[in-house]
């Protein structure tokens, strides 16, 4: 038994198992924080709406989410007899493999042993795949996820599925030149394209004033590119107040109308998990990822975490509060608004870069 | 790996590519089979680059991506505007000189 | 590498299993969809090129945009599959004189590649073999705004021609 751990404690095997502890927490991690997303947008919109929201299934409503699977669990699978066999199974796949596959790139925390069981020097990194061309890879499981919804309105062979679909897939590819450009502006700015050194880039304090120290984070040069960044991103994402494609009282549900149990669970998930992505990757970029005050650099995670915490609560925040666009406003918001404010944000920084150094 | 693999693969693509062209009545599938004759040139592009230890391969890649973007854009445009006009994609439907 | 050689065959043989199927199918959204399989392997292909930045771009632009135009125009036109009492007259030798002689030209041209390359020298010499590879993409945009700047400015001119010309020929008439 003693020799059995010496074994797995040494190397190679202590690096799988650093590594599949890692992959563990990304995979648990995101299936816990679509569940507790789920019982905080219906407790957030319930207190924003000034009533008490589910409060029976376990104390404070917790268990709320486990009663939404379980009823998912148990309803009827249902597939419209013209629908494309195929395709109308294969849609939701596709959603949710990008959803999971876009959280690979992202890295939730610094260098770390695992409390001695790598060497120091071994130090693994908190992130699935650490690519050096990380913000590319997002970039392009983003596009990615757009087959699963036009898959999705395509195969349910109904009016309102495909117009739903097409609306959606317009609008997501459309604001996905926003945030190409304002993430090719946070990588001028960094000098690099892997997510890690973005984020190491962003230690450190200011000085303003000579004495108060302001984060090196890249919101404060950066906020019109911030601003960019969470228009799109929001608006990639389907969420309110760019979510006409799925609304209720416009288009029945959109792509998603024909689907019931776990396909719509599926669905439901990648939404919420390319979510919790959006926010991740705008933690890392823009709010400094992992980097804070009176928490020692080890324990980084634990900043990673509450920063994106703020950031899924702005998204439920948005969505119970701002009243949602009409399709040819929302697309000419992205087009003749959004994409020119990038773009001039884009060359400003680059000015700034060349002659000031920033 | 040897280059002659990449060459041949490439090849083979090129190939399948140039069947497709002939041998679909669908308008659409045959933008698509161009597709696959302009991917299998970027794949001889990289090989050679890499084994010149150039960037060039790379660099000229690009350029026709970009151009097969551009190409694509105008090809299924063009698509459109016959579709409307003769409602059918087969290329058969367009043989007389009469619009 | 051994595992080199087995990951260059994995992703050759989706690549060649989704050009054929795109070649073969008659639903067009199947064709589209064993493309986007068929750029994924290429992709693979890329990285083991040791050029990163050029298999995720792929992604972003062939598998992520041009597909997705193309997806769009096949759903707003509706395209119905390929007439399948064309195809049912099933034998080669009763198609149409043009699809023989295509078919007989699309095989000789693959006779005539391997022939080709059979007479070529050099065929064995390892890809990783001569000089490193340059995959950083600070070298790439280096030498893509120095020495290729023409190129590069005039197909920024190009891309506006295109999205100009494919908006004015789609466009609805009034009339």
């Amino acid at each position: 038994m003693a020799s059995l751990i010496e074994t797995l404690t040494s190397p190679p095997y202590n690096w799988y198992i650093a590594y599949g502890i890692i992959v563990g927490i990304v995979f648990m991690g995101l299936q816990l924080m679509a569940a507790v997303m789920v019982y905080a947008e219906r407790k957030v919109a319930a207190f924003m709406q000034q009533r008490y929201g589910p409060y029976l299934v376990g104390p404070k409503g917790l268990f709320q989410p486990i009663a939404d699977i379980v009823k998912l669990f148990f309803k009827e699978e249902l597939r419209p007899k013209a629908a494309d066999a195929f395709l109308f199974s294969l849609a939701p796949i596709i959603s949710v493999a990008a959803a999971y596959l876009a959280f690979a790139p992202i890295p939730f925390g610094a260098p770390t042993t695992f409390f001695g069981l790598l060497d120091d020097a071994d130090a693994i990194s908190l992130q699935v795949a650490d690519v050096n061309v990380a913000v590319l890879v997002i970039f392009a499981v983003a596009s990615m996820g757009v087959y699963g919804i036009v898959l999705a309105g395509w195969a349910s062979n109904s009016k309102y599925s495909l117009l739903g679909g097409l609306r959606s897939s317009a609008q997501m590819i459309s604001y996905e030149l926003a945030y190409g450009i304002a993430l090719a502006t946070v990588v001028l700015m960094a000098n690099s394209m892997s997510l890690r050194e973005i984020v190491n880039a962003q230690e450190g304090y200011w000085y303003l004033f000579g004495s108060i120290p302001i984060p090196k984070w890249y919101i404060f040069p950066q906020l019109i590119g911030f601003f960019v960044f969470a228009c799109a991103g929001v608006a990639e994402t389907n969420r309110a107040p760019f979510d006409f494609p799925e609304a209720e009282q416009e288009l029945v549900a959109g792509y998603h109308t024909e689907y019931s149990s776990m396909r719509f669970a599926m669905f439901f998930m990648a939404e919420y998990i390319n979510m919790v992505t959006v926010s991740a990757v705008a933690t890392n970029l823009y709010l400094g990822g992992w980097h804070g005050p009176f928490i020692p650099a080890n324990y980084g995670w634990i900043w990673f975490v509450i920063k994106l915490g703020f950031l899924l609560f702005v998204y439920l925040w948005l969505r119970w509060t701002l009243p949602r666009f009409r399709y040819d406003q929302l697309m000419s918001f992205g087009w003749k608004v959004l994409l020119p404010l990038a773009t001039v944000n884009l060359l400003a920084t680059a000015a700034g870069v060349l002659y000031f150094g920033l | 790996m040897p280059i002659g693999h990449y060459l041949v693969l490439s090849g083979l693509l090129f190939s399948i590519g140039a069947a497709g062209v002939f041998l679909r009545r669908n308008l659409i599938t045959l933008l698509m089979s161009v597709e696959i004759m302009l991917n299998a040139v970027n794949l001889t592009f990289v090989a050679f680059g890499r084994q010149f230890g150039e960037v060039d391969g790379q660099i000229i890649t690009f350029f026709v991506m970009t151009v097969a973007a551009a190409e694509a854009a105008v090809g299924l445009a063009l698509v459109i505007g016959l579709f409307r006009h003769r409602e059918s994609l087969n290329p058969e439907a367009f043989t007389t000189l009469k619009w | 590498m051994a595992s080199d050689a087995l990951l260059f065959y994995v992703f050759a043989a989706v690549t060649v299993i989704g050009s054929l199927v795109v070649v073969s199918q008659r639903n067009p959204v199947y064709s589209l969809l064993s493309l986007v399989g068929a750029f994924f392997g290429l992709c693979g292909l890329y990285v083991l090129l040791e050029a990163p930045f050029l298999a995720v771009v792929q992604i972003i632009v062939y598998a992520g945009a041009i597909m997705v135009l193309f997806l769009f125009v096949v759903m707003v036109l509706n395209v119905p599959r390929e007439d399948a009492a064309e195809w049912d007259r099933a034998h080669p030798l009763y198609r149409p004189m043009a699809v023989r002689v295509g078919g007989a030209l699309a095989v000789l041209l693959a006779l005539e590649f391997g022939w080709a390359l059979s007479k070529t020298s050099g065929m064995s010499i390892g890809v990783a073999d001569g000089k490193p590879a340059v995959s950083s993409v600070g070298e790439l945009g280096r030498i893509l705004f120095t020495d290729y700047m023409f190129a590069f400015e005039v197909t920024s001119i190009l891309i506006i021609a295109a999205m100009v010309g494919a908006v004015v020929i789609a466009r609805k008439r009034d009339e």
